[in-house]
């Protein structure tokens, strides 16, 4: 993900906003019946600058993170809503003196599991720790997270060569990341084995660190899927956007079909195939797509397949056409179902976007990512995106909208 | 589709590549890196000729694909890959700082790269799982060839 890191800066307001509160799990346990996505199925979500306050299409939600089984929690504001990774990992700097208080996971041989988690062109390092994790009126228990926190030991080399590690507030732009994909494990089963190993757990004896096998139940895990109720899949809600905007506010709501707020209705589904993407149409061209909120921008083809030229340096990430340019994608489903829709969408000169100080939401934000079509945040504006999860939780992976 | 030729060779890795130089270059470098990286990836090698380059395409153990674009002087003018994260320190090479200082400089939440200001084009995408990305050097590419046949 990239973001608008050219504009001024106004700093203050935001900081880390951490709350103390003794209400684990947050919001009322009652069960909405009115649909209206303010039941305690629904968490609410602002996309804003962020806790850093430079983020662009950044949508952000408060977890409750607990030790597990006690009130010792937190209740912690500004993590990314992510549906490109699965798991949950926050700054140890936002948990504070909770940190200490979650258990650390160990490996078979009692070293502690510390976790290089692979984004596209970053690394998260630190440990994986157990904790209780809430939102609305639902609570998952003895959830594995990542505590994102470089001090715990020496960055191994093999993690180094994928990308910067992200190590901070300045670096991550948020207080965490909300992985919420459909998959239930942030690795799978690859990292289960000896051979051919990924490489995103690790035992660390000291400052030595061994790559080690670790079970999908024991990965960092998509704590929606382990909520105990409304727990098969989510949908993001986020409203229309017309313009450039400060802020917009929205829902995460927990559950596909299992309450009234959550109904799949007429949307359409479209399963992933076996990359985790479904297929994307442009101008004839079939690509991969996939639906990615925690891309903060429409990342699609190159400036050759769209005669959208790239932003001078340093938004070279963004398109900067002369003038907003209309274009239409078909997606059409990775596997399985025949499900089709047709995307409209707009893509405007990102430093003209940018240019305006007070705005960090923009619905016509696009950039360059060569034959693939990355549906980012953009996307979700103006619709409800349901994310259904991989069993045993879910009937996915698939996405509908 | 890519313009293939009609030749396609099957290297089969021999005992003495495992004492080849363990040297860590690829992009910009003779061919004989590649098979530094077959040995640091633990990978087969399949190669695939077409009229103007020699696409070299390694499947590593965690089903990551690679591919190496070999210029008929020789030279690794292009990679791509596909899959988990590959070693991109090995594949970039000397280029690997600059890729380091683009991702340090934009990605905010590592969602991908672009890199389009000097001789490099780096190119990175996915999501958690699968990642596909490519890099090349402008002033190596044959003539002839299009950047859209990279990838």
């Amino acid at each position: 993900m990239r973001f608008a890191d050219a504009r001024t800066l106004i700093s203050l307001c935001g900081a880390v906003l951490l709350s103390f509160t003794a209400a684990c799990g947050g919001g009322s346990s009652s069960h909405s019946s009115t649909g209206g996505g303010s039941g305690s199925n629904t968490q609410a979500i602002v996309v804003n600058s962020g806790p850093d306050n430079n983020y662009a299409n950044g949508a952000f939600i408060t977890v409750t993170v607990c030790a597990p089984g006690t009130s010792n929690c937190q209740n912690i504001s500004g993590v990314l809503v992510d549906t490109g990774s699965f798991g949950l990992r926050i700054l140890s700097s936002a948990l504070g003196s909770l940190n200490s208080a979650l258990p650390q996971q160990k490996s078979a041989s009692g070293a502690p599991a510390i976790e290089c988690a692979q984004f596209v062109s970053s690394v998260l390092w630190g440990p994986v720790k157990t904790a209780d994790v809430g939102m609305a009126g639902e609570k998952a228990s003895s959830v594995p997270i990542q505590v994102i926190d470089a001090s715990v030991a020496p960055i191994p080399a093999a993690c180094k060569a994928i990308g910067p590690a992200e190590e901070d507030l300045a670096s991550l732009g948020a207080n965490g990341i909300l992985g919420i994909g459909f998959f239930i494990s942030d690795c799978g089963g690859a990292c289960t084995t000896g051979s051919g190993n990924p490489g995103f757990y690790y035992a660390c004896g000291g400052s030595s660190c061994q790559v080690m096998a670790e079970k999908t139940t024991q990965q960092v895990q998509n704590p929606v899927a382990l909520f105990p109720q409304n727990n098969n899949g989510l949908v993001v809600q986020l409203p229309a956007v017309s313009a450039g905007a400060p802020t917009v506010s929205g829902s995460l709501i927990f559950g596909i079909g299992t309450q009234s707020n959550n109904a799949l209705g007429s949307a359409q589904i479209f399963a992933p195939d076996n990359n985790g993407n479904l297929k994307t149409v442009f101008k004839g061209t079939t690509y991969e797509g996939f639906l990615d909120s925690g891309s903060n921008a429409y990342f699609f083809l190159d400036s050759r397949a769209t005669g959208m030229p790239d932003c001078p340096s340093p938004e070279s990430g963004f398109y900067c056409p002369s003038s907003p340019v209309s274009l239409t994608a078909t997606n059409n489903s990775g596997s399985g179902s025949s499900a089709t829709s047709t995307i409209n969408f707009t893509i405007a000169n990102a430093n003209q976007l940018f240019s305006s100080s007070a705005d960090f939401v923009f619905p016509t934000l696009g950039g360059p990512n060569p034959n693939t079509f990355d549906w980012g945040l953009p996307f979700f504006f103006g619709r409800s995106v349901f994310v259904a999860f991989e069993a045993p939780a879910g009937s996915g992976p698939y996405w509908a909208y | 589709m890519r313009k293939f030729g009609t030749w396609i060779v099957f290297l089969t890795p021999v005992l003495v590549l495992l004492w080849a130089s363990p040297g860590f270059a690829t992009l910009g470098e003779d061919a004989s890196s590649i098979q530094a990286d077959q040995v640091h990836l633990n990978a087969s090698v399949r190669v695939v000729a077409t009229q103007f380059y020699s696409v070299h395409e390694m499947n590593t153990p965690t089903g990551t694909t690679i591919r190496q674009y070999v210029s008929p002087a020789g030279q690794v003018f292009a990679v791509s890959w596909q899959g988990f994260s590959p070693d991109l320190r090995q594949l970039l090479g000397a280029h690997f700082d600059e890729y380091m200082a683009a991702a340090s400089q934009t990605a905010h939440r590592g969602r991908g790269v672009h890199i389009e200001t000097g001789d490099l084009v780096f190119d990175s995408g996915g999501h958690m799982r699968y990642v596909v990305g490519r890099a090349f050097l402008r002033s190596k590419l044959p003539s002839g060839v299009s950047r859209d046949e990279i990838r």
